[in-house]
């Protein structure tokens, strides 16, 4: 039994720890636009990428060097032209349509930029949204939701509208989002790149905490090369392919 | 996710945009309250119709002479005075010979024959007041036919008149209406009085040998209403006075056939229809034909029934109108809110979880919009009602109409845009500015 004894000495790995299963794995990840058409565009030229369950990831480059087509693909919201991803297990791209959001829904928590909360709900009403696509009871919610929200520092303000709350307490409401169903993978995208160093710098320790002490798997992409230092591994994408890696500081700096 | 969730979405979506979404809702408030209004209107009218006319006699059979290829005669019925205009020769009338042979025919099925002959318009001067005249309308009856009416205008004074005693006398009986007007004082000094009576520039005169009560019904009040000088009221002479009077001897433009109990009135006024209709296979212009006041009422409401059908379709117009409406703001909706559509896909949203919300709030839009337009319908159409002087009847069906069309509307003019949001590509939704 040659397939069973691969799949034997995967488990014999986990078991004893000294392997995983990876989270994210990339083989030869290209994105065109305009397939067939003259301007035929290809922003991802075959990416190879693992990430392993735990991990603390940044990816940085120049504007232009493909992150955010990257963080489109990797965060499910769009296929790849060519290239074999599989997250936590799943092929994506065998996948349909509603597996797709049923992915993004259970097994990725997004924070953008620009925090993309629903401005007539209250704080409390954003951090149930994933809950109310996954099914979850309302009490149940609810209760979730109260508990991210004060894990986050924002309990006292749960009632509140994002109208009312600053561009940190936004982003903590939208990290809290993110944590809710409880998802294997982290995906942020420029997290503090609306806000300024101090408040930045509050974020960026909730995401070390969200690391440390939850340990979620986060894949942070920024153009800030400081903040990416602090991570465990960093990545340099540039012109649609990864030239760097290596390892971070994981030194916090003061931004 | 529950439909509960969906709603509480739809309303707070509803809720952010206040003044837009009553602006929206307009259109679909306007139409149904109009089309509610007129149904409860349209029913108030032809519930009274209906109500004042069945309690008239459900067993009476007219026969009237109609004109033949004439569409008023259908519309008229036995209703003489729509015949004015149009008089047909002496040869044409329903003779006393058919009745008898008709009474002879079905002697089981008909207990009398009511008659009664058209003589005109009669003036008379006004009482205490000479420069003004009264006119009332001038008819010959036979004494079947004024027994019918002691039930509903039971006589006050003297008596109704007798086929034989009074034949081809100057007598009449009259209302107290006319009492009061043409002749003054009591109802029971009128009796013995003599009037004098002008018809068709001639003066006649008249003994009173009864007084009768006067009712206004509503439904001469709502074919035309009565201005004070023309008073809706009836003088009844004897049959051949009126022969002599109108010029006729003998024939009846008009009978009626008081049935038996228990006779199937449908096929005996067909049956009536056919037996007199047969006598006139050779007259070109005329024929007779039977109908009842069931088949009249039928008519009738038929009839109103079609017009507020019409003014329904009208106001159906306006509610197209009105999810036109819905259906543009809910467009506009979903281009504002791309980048929520964008965060909730991205947050685990099947497209038909963002198509639901999104046909779900138009839905509710157009049912509140609907809901305030019942209110609003209803209240409209009682007011109207009282002030045409009816019982208001709001239409449950047409409430019940009005409410799932509503949301009919939400549905059809929801699922465009509805559909737009739901295949919008996630990534181009969320870097939407």
């Amino acid at each position: 039994m040659p397939q069973d004894s691969t799949a034997f000495a995967r488990e014999v790995a986990r078991t004893i720890g000294a392997e995983s299963e990876p989270l994210i794995r990339m083989q030869g990840i290209r994105k065109s636009y305009y397939i067939g058409q003259p301007n035929e565009l290809e922003i991802l030229h075959g990416i190879d990428l693992t990430v392993y369950p735990g991990e603390f990831v940044a990816i940085v480059g120049e504007s232009g060097s493909g992150k955010s087509t990257l963080m489109n693909v990797m965060g499910v919201l769009d296929r790849p032209t060519a290239g074999n991803y599989t997250l936590d297990g799943v092929d994506i791209h065998t996948a349909k349509e509603n597996e797709l959001a049923a992915i993004r829904n259970s097994k990725i928590g997004f924070v953008f930029q620009t925090y993309n909360l629903i401005g007539r709900q209250s704080a409390l009403k954003n951090v149930e949204l994933p809950m109310l696509y996954a099914g979850v009871p309302a009490a149940e919610r609810t209760a979730r939701a109260q508990q991210w929200l004060e894990r986050v520092g924002m309990g006292n303000r749960m009632r509140h509208r994002p109208n009312e709350l600053s561009g940190g307490q936004k982003q903590r409401v939208a990290i809290a989002r993110a944590m809710v169903n409880d998802p294997a993978l982290i995906l942020a995208d420029e997290p503090t790149g609306a806000l300024d160093s101090e408040t930045s710098r509050v974020v960026m320790d909730l995401f070390h905490e969200m690391h440390e002490k939850y340990h979620k798997t986060i894949v942070l992409i920024t153009h800030n090369r400081t903040l990416a230092d602090e991570c465990q591994r960093v990545l340099t994408l540039h012109d649609g392919r990864i030239v760097d890696e290596r390892k971070g500081g994981g030194i916090r700096g003061t931004l | 996710m529950a439909l509960f969730e969906y709603l509480s979405m739809a309303f707070s979506s509803i809720r952010a945009n206040k003044m837009r979404s009553l602006l929206t809702m307009l259109g679909i408030i306007i139409g149904i309250a109009a089309v509610i209004a007129i149904e409860t209107v349209g029913g108030s009218l032809s519930g009274s119709v209906s109500d004042s006319m069945s309690g008239m006699g459900v067993n009476s059979i007219t026969v009237s002479l109609t004109q033949k290829d004439s569409d008023t005669a259908t519309v008229g019925g036995g209703r003489t005075r729509l015949f004015m205009n149009s008089s047909p020769d002496e040869d044409d009338l329903i003779t006393q010979g058919m009745i008898d042979e008709y009474l002879q025919a079905f002697p089981d099925r008909v207990d009398h024959v009511e008659l009664s002959r058209t003589v005109g318009q009669g003036t008379i001067e006004k009482a205490g007041d000479p420069q003004t005249t009264i006119t009332a309308n001038v008819s010959g009856a036979n004494h079947d036919a004024l027994a019918a009416k002691e039930e509903d205008t039971p006589i006050l004074s003297g008596r109704w008149l007798d086929d034989e005693r009074d034949a081809g006398r100057r007598v009449c009986v009259v209302s107290e209406k006319f009492v009061e007007q043409a002749v003054g004082g009591s109802v029971r000094d009128a009796v013995g009085q003599r009037i004098t009576l002008t018809i068709n520039r001639m003066p006649y005169d008249f003994y009173i040998t009864g007084v009768y009560a006067y009712v206004e019904d509503s439904y001469s009040t709502f074919m035309g209403a009565s201005d004070d000088d023309s008073i809706q009221t009836n003088v009844y002479i004897p049959l051949d006075t009126a022969a002599q009077i109108s010029g006729a001897s003998s024939g009846y433009q008009s009978i009626t056939a008081v049935t038996t109990a228990g006779t199937d009135m449908t096929s005996f006024v067909d049956t009536t229809g056919n037996f007199f209709a047969s006598y006139y296979t050779r007259n070109d212009t005329w024929t007779a034909s039977a109908s009842s006041l069931s088949t009249l009422v039928e008519t009738m409401t038929e009839l109103l029934d079609t017009v507020s059908l019409a003014i329904a379709a009208i106001a159906a117009i306006s509610l197209l109108v009105g999810g036109i409406g819905v259906m543009n703001i809910m467009t506009v909706s979903v281009t504002e809110r791309t980048r929520e559509i964008g965060t909730r896909k991205a947050l685990g949203a099947t497209n038909a979880a963002i198509r639901t919300q999104f046909i779900v709030e138009a839905i509710v839009l157009c049912l509140i919009g609907g809901a305030i337009g019942v209110v609003l319908g209803v209240t409209l159409g009682a007011a109207l009602s009282n002030l045409l002087g009816y019982a208001a009847r709001p239409s449950v069906e047409a409430i019940v109409i009005a409410v799932t069309f509503s949301m009919g509307i939400g549905v059809f003019f929801g699922y465009y845009p509805a559909n737009k949001a739901a295949r919008l590509d996630p990534i181009d939704a969320l870097r939407y500015e």
